[in-house]
């Protein structure tokens, strides 16, 4: 059952001879299991998962006025930036709300690299080619010459040092020395067989990890190298067990946690928007005029047993009136009971609230709990 | 798959095994099992529960997603298998076997029920 319409990665092919399930994402035939998707959650928490997000979109800004033309389009201070850096930021629309949430690498002085969620990286490009308009920087979106490939875990130093050390490993401009003492939210260009090749240390897991940028040209065979460094360390990863480490980690999802409709500060990432640091950008009036009192505010939502609640489900306090709406939610497979993420009203929002949340029809005890609901050791 | 044939099927994915004595046992289909993913919760009705085909029985929980369980017959419930709810992962790893879900008293079956070789088809359609 292939739709015809849908997008594929290059790395498509090994995917299916992996034994992957697909799924739609965004409009991409994009794996969502290989076998189990609770195996490839532990994987990551234990050892490390390869993920293939070549879907993702990556869009270069490139001119003497990179700086200020991301500082004018993102709501972060991104011209602040030491090079080698990343930053988490958000493309705000002029009433505050959030467009998309983005990962901007400075790769040199005049050289960044934005990249977005696969939903909204067309939609990114056009809102960064036209808000760069008037100032002298080059915007290329590379999103579809771009593979993506993640690998997450706390083995993942260890199978990146071994592919440095394995015979002819295609990889020049980067050692391991680099790669073992590269921070968290850093970034080291080199080359993978002659092309362009990027190491971050980001991810969306809550762990450590890389994420490694190549052509779409050599991601099949940096996939198979990094498969065969790795071994019995390395597995597969799919779209599920993503969304369930992230939620985990309790980091926010476009189009559950974030989106137009909701500012920054609902979700707990005003400390993302640099009012004070930084002179006019996309976002700031709307952001400075809006009244945020008594806006719902994200929280996180811990249960016992093993039944989840689920986006959409609504959320009511001990009287019985509803405050609000679950986002995300799963049973969570490190802690082994349901969590969720849900906006409520800013009453309900205390840590240690109790609240019930109605599951198909059940009422489900939850407390709002501290997020991260996991944090690694 | 391991379709067995002494099996029948409905369009919702559910199996059939005919006991001898008036009493099926159901349970989800490997199709089913591997499209759902890692079932982790599966709320079934109580002994003595009336089922009828093709209405909502229970819940069957994966990590990503949350469906119905449909009634493959009319009948009504004689035994849940508790095994399984204690463990959903029986599900994903013996759909036909450990994993099935509960049996249920029945005096006819559905003239809808599907043979392996039928269910095949649709699940390749």
């Amino acid at each position: 059952m292939v739709d015809q319409d849908l997008r594929s990665t290059a790395l498509e092919a090994v995917h299916e001879s992996l034994g992957a399930m697909f799924t739609d994402f965004a409009g991409w035939r994009m794996p969502v299991r290989y076998d189990s998707d609770l195996a490839e959650h532990r994987a990551v928490r234990e050892s490390a998962g390869l993920f293939d997000l070549s879907h993702m979109g990556e869009i270069h800004l490139r001119g003497p006025q990179s700086a200020e033309a991301l500082d004018h389009a993102l709501a972060g201070k991104l011209s602040a930036m030491g090079i080698g850096r990343a930053k988490y930021s958000l493309l705000l629309t002029e009433q505050g709300g959030v467009i998309d949430d983005v990962i901007t690498y400075r790769l040199a002085e005049e050289h960044f690299l934005v990249v977005a969620n696969a939903s909204n990286a067309a939609v990114d490009a056009e809102e960064l080619r036209a808000r760069a308009a008037g100032f002298d920087v080059e915007v290329d979106d590379a999103s579809d010459r771009t593979s993506l490939l993640a690998v997450q875990g706390p083995a993942a130093e260890q199978i990146l040092v071994d592919l440095l050390a394995s015979e002819d490993s295609g990889i020049a401009g980067i050692t391991a020395e680099d790669l073992t003492s590269m921070k968290y939210y850093r970034v080291a260009e080199g080359t993978y067989r002659g092309g362009e090749l990027l190491v971050a240390r980001t991810g969306y897991t809550g762990e450590d990890g890389f994420e490694l940028y190549v052509g779409d040209e050599v991601s099949v065979e940096l996939w198979e190298r990094l498969a065969a460094v790795g071994g019995d360390r390395l597995v597969p990863c799919g779209l599920a067990c993503r969304d369930t480490l992230r939620l985990e980690a309790g980091m926010p999802l476009y189009g559950n946690e974030l989106g137009r409709e909701l500012l920054p500060s609902q979700a707990g990432l005003g400390r993302i928007v640099a009012l004070a640091s930084k002179g006019d950008f996309v976002g700031r009036a709307g952001i400075e005029a809006a009244e945020v009192e008594g806006l719902p505010v994200l929280v996180g939502l811990a249960a016992e047993g093993r039944r989840a609640a689920r986006a959409g489900s609504a959320v009511r306090d001990a009287s019985g009136s509803e405050v609000g709406a679950v986002t995300s939610g799963a049973l969570a497979p490190t802690l082994g009971h349901p969590i969720a993420m849900a906006y409520v009203d800013p009453a309900a929002s205390e840590v240690g609230t109790e609240l019930v949340v109605d599951v198909r029809g059940k009422d489900l005890p939850v407390r709002v709990v501290e997020m991260p609901f996991y944090r690694r050791v | 798959m391991e379709m067995s044939a002494d099996l029948l099927y409905s369009k919702d994915h559910e199996w059939v095994r005919v006991e001898s004595d008036g009493v099926a046992v159901i349970g989800v289909t490997d199709f089913a099992a591997e499209q759902l993913g890692d079932v982790v919760y599966v709320d079934l009705p109580e002994i003595g529960a009336e089922i009828s085909s093709g209405t909502e029985m229970g819940e069957i929980e994966s990590t990503k997603s949350v469906s119905d369980l449909f009634s493959p017959i009319d009948g009504t419930v004689t035994e849940v298998n508790q095994a399984v709810v204690d463990a959903p992962e029986l599900v994903n790893s013996s759909p036909f076997g450990e994993g099935w879900l509960l049996k249920a008293a029945f005096e006819a079956l559905p003239e809808d029920l599907l043979s392996a070789e039928e269910y095949t088809a649709l699940t390749r359609s």
